[in-house]
């Protein structure tokens, strides 16, 4: 039966968080389907890479290990995946809708000629019915947001595989697979593939910067936003968030002004998170900030205006001064935990 | 560098940044008609890539590509305004539908026919948000890509030096020309309008080219090339929900301490 892929990303030697979300995903639609989860890793020094995969249920390990494969370039890669897919004929494929998914996976699709879905929040399988009576069993829903997170849409591709689709970094779970044994490591036979044209682009410096905040793993996020008036005034946000163990994270318009990092940005240009706790002060809710935290599983919204949209979407909606409702709320946590 | 002949891919979007109060109908949702059409944002970051590359290369001519309807046709002139030496709008039913797929196949067809030397698009538009047609067209073009490109740092003698904007950081790399480049927002911003530019060339024809003009395999355009089906739209409505509303006194923000406690929300 045919599989499903995910490609993996790297960072370093280290498969991406983005990946192993994926994987913990793609073993759920592969368990429904009833078949192969099937990683593709292209890079170079990876040996035992296998081990942190099958973790996540990854049956079967495609490596290619050569040092024109890392870092990433598109070409290279988009010739060795390109081959892979065409020699095993996965129904599905997914990548991360990261700096490298989003200029790899549409290269792929082109190739392919098959059909990709950006950066979805939901994946599902289920039945299809088109308007001409058509039906297919099984299709992969892929569910995004558009029209800038004014809409939600369910694609389906129908006749073409792989169905291809890509899926931000902190939108799925990631989760060990119980009890799940060793993967088969395969090798790709991918010098057939590699083309001389595709080493054209060289890459000539390359600066990343270590992952300083983790907003994605971080169960309670406390975040503040242009109402919370100034750097010195989000000194309050962090107190909380080390108290209650969780991050500080921010709207967009408090990062301009300033207040706070460009890394700690939540939303439709920033971070999505799902935290099991979110504490809004001073955010009016615009959708571009909303679509990065409505997964919350319980929202405390703290703004002034009681008309602001945040306070729609919370379970608690305090409408008052932050300076004033956050020492209260440390004091009461101090008092009340043990 | 030999001059280059450079082809622009620009898009019209509804402005879905400004969905305000007047933009949302009562019931919640989105009121399209409302959004104002407008120039691509990043596709104006492309377009001022593109005019520096110009001023930079004796000869070198830039040249402005769109799909999309006939209205479409104010990018092309707002581009010809602002510096750029022509347009071509890519107009017709047989292109109506389109995913990512058969939009970028459309913009090679055309494309083909006018053999640019280095193609700059936008990174991603703001309707249908996926920056998968940048790539794509570089895929069936069967060019190099460089995506996220935020400056040209260096133009050599058949290659040029491009500083990219990654999530997490930059990457310099050196790419040959012919090529596909896609321009990230960080770039440089569009240089404005040209009062002279306006008075000499607001008269001034376009191109428009339907399918015939492009000798398209039909089967690849518009919603028969597409592979992706919308199955289902729904409209994103702000929803209530059970909701504890209070001013903050202490007895309130006590209360709700003890219950996220209580309920193991926090530790
Ligand atoms: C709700 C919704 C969801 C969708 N989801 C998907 C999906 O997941 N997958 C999919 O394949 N299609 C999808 N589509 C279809 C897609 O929006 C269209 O194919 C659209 O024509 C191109 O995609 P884009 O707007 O995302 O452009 P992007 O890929 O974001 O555009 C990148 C750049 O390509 C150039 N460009 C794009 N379109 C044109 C044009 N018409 N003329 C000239 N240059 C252009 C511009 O330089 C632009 O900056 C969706 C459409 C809707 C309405
Ligand atoms: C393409 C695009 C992408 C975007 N991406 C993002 C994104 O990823 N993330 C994001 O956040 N935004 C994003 N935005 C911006 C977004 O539209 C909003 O402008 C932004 O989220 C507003 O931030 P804010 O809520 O902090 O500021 P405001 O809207 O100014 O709200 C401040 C709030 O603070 C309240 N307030 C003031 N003083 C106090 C006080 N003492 N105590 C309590 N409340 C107080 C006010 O009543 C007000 O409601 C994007 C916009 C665009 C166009």
């Amino acid at each position: 039966m045919n599989s499903v892929f995910v490609y993996i990303e790297l960072e370093g030697r280290t498969p991406a968080e983005v990946s192993l979300e994926l994987l913990t995903k793609g073993r759920e639609l592969a368990t429904t389907l009833g078949v192969k989860l099937e990683a593709v890793v292209l890079g170079h020094g990876l040996d035992g890479i296998e081990k942190e995969l099958q973790h996540y249920g990854a049956d079967v390990v495609w490596v290619a290990d050569d040092k024109e494969l890392a870092p990433f370039r598109t070409l290279p890669h988009t010739s060795i995946l390109c081959g892979l897919i065409e020699q095993e004929q996965p129904q599905i494929a997914l990548f991360g809708a990261t700096s490298i998914g989003r200029d790899f996976a549409p290269r792929v699709s082109a190739a392919l000629k098959s059909g990709l879905t950006a950066d979805c929040t939901e994946l599902v399988i289920g039945d299809h019915a088109d308007a001409k009576g058509n039906e297919y069993k099984n299709l992969l829903y892929q569910i995004r947001p558009a029209f800038g997170g004014n809409i939600i849409a369910t694609i389906v591709n129908p006749e073409r595989r792989p169905q291809m689709a890509t899926v931000r970094e902190g939108v799925m779970k990631r989760e060990h697979a119980k009890g799940h044994g060793p993967a088969e490591v395969k090798a790709i036979d991918y010098k057939k593939w590699l083309r001389g044209e595709d080493l054209v682009v060289k890459i000539i410096d390359r600066h990343i910067e270590a992952r300083e905040v983790d907003l994605k793993a971080a169960p309670v996020i406390v975040a503040g936003g242009y109402g919370v008036g100034s750097r010195d005034n989000f000194k309050l946000l962090y107190e909380l968030a080390e108290m209650l163990g969780g991050e500080v994270g921010a709207s967009r318009a408090a990062v301009d002004a300033g207040f706070t990092e460009h890394c700690r940005q939540i939303g439709q240009t920033g971070v999505t998170v799902r935290p099991h706790l979110y504490i809004a002060c001073g955010i009016s809710g615009q959708i571009q900030h909303t679509a990065g935290m409505d997964g919350s599983s319980m929202v405390i919204s703290i703004d002034k205006d009681p008309d602001a949209p945040i306070h729609k979407i919370a379970d608690y909606a305090i409408v008052g001064d932050m300076n004033e409702v956050l020492p209260k709320m440390v004091k009461y946590y101090k008092q009340n935990s043990k | 560098m030999k001059k280059l002949n450079i082809v622009v891919l620009a898009k019209q979007v509804p402005d879905t940044r400004n969905v305000g109060k007047d933009a949302m109908t009562a019931e919640g949702t989105v009121n399209r008609a409302a959004l104002a059409a407008i120039f691509n944002p990043e596709d104006l970051n492309a377009l001022e890539m593109a005019l520096a590359l110009k001023s930079q290369i004796p000869g070198t001519t830039v040249h402005v590509l769109t799909m999309g309807p006939e209205r479409a046709e104010e990018i092309l002139r707002d581009s010809i305004f602002r510096g750029a030496d022509g347009g071509t709008l890519l107009s017709g039913r047989e292109f109506a539908g389109a995913d990512t797929l058969a939009t970028s196949y459309a913009l090679t067809c055309a494309l083909k026919k006018l053999n640019p030397d280095l193609v700059v698009a936008g990174r991603q538009a703001i309707d249908g948000d996926t920056a998968q047609v940048g790539p794509q067209v570089a895929g069936k073009m069967d060019l190099p890509q460089v995506t996220y490109a935020e400056e040209v740092v260096e133009i050599k003698e058949s290659t040029l030096v491009i500083k990219r904007r990654l999530e997490r950081g930059v990457e310099t790399v050196e790419c040959p020309v012919p090529a596909v480049i896609t321009v990230n927002g960080t770039a440089p911003d569009c240089r404005p309008k040209n009062a002279r530019r306006v008075m000499r060339y607001k008269n001034m024809p376009l191109t428009v080219w339907g399918a015939a003009d492009v000798d398209p395999d039909m089967d690849q355009l518009g919603l028969n090339g597409s592979p992706t089906k919308v199955k289902k739209i729904e409209n994103v409505v702000f929803r209530a929900k059970e909701c504890k509303r209070m001013t903050g006194t202490d007895t309130e923000i006590e209360g709700m301490m003890k219950e996220l406690i209580a309920s193991h929300t926090i530790g």
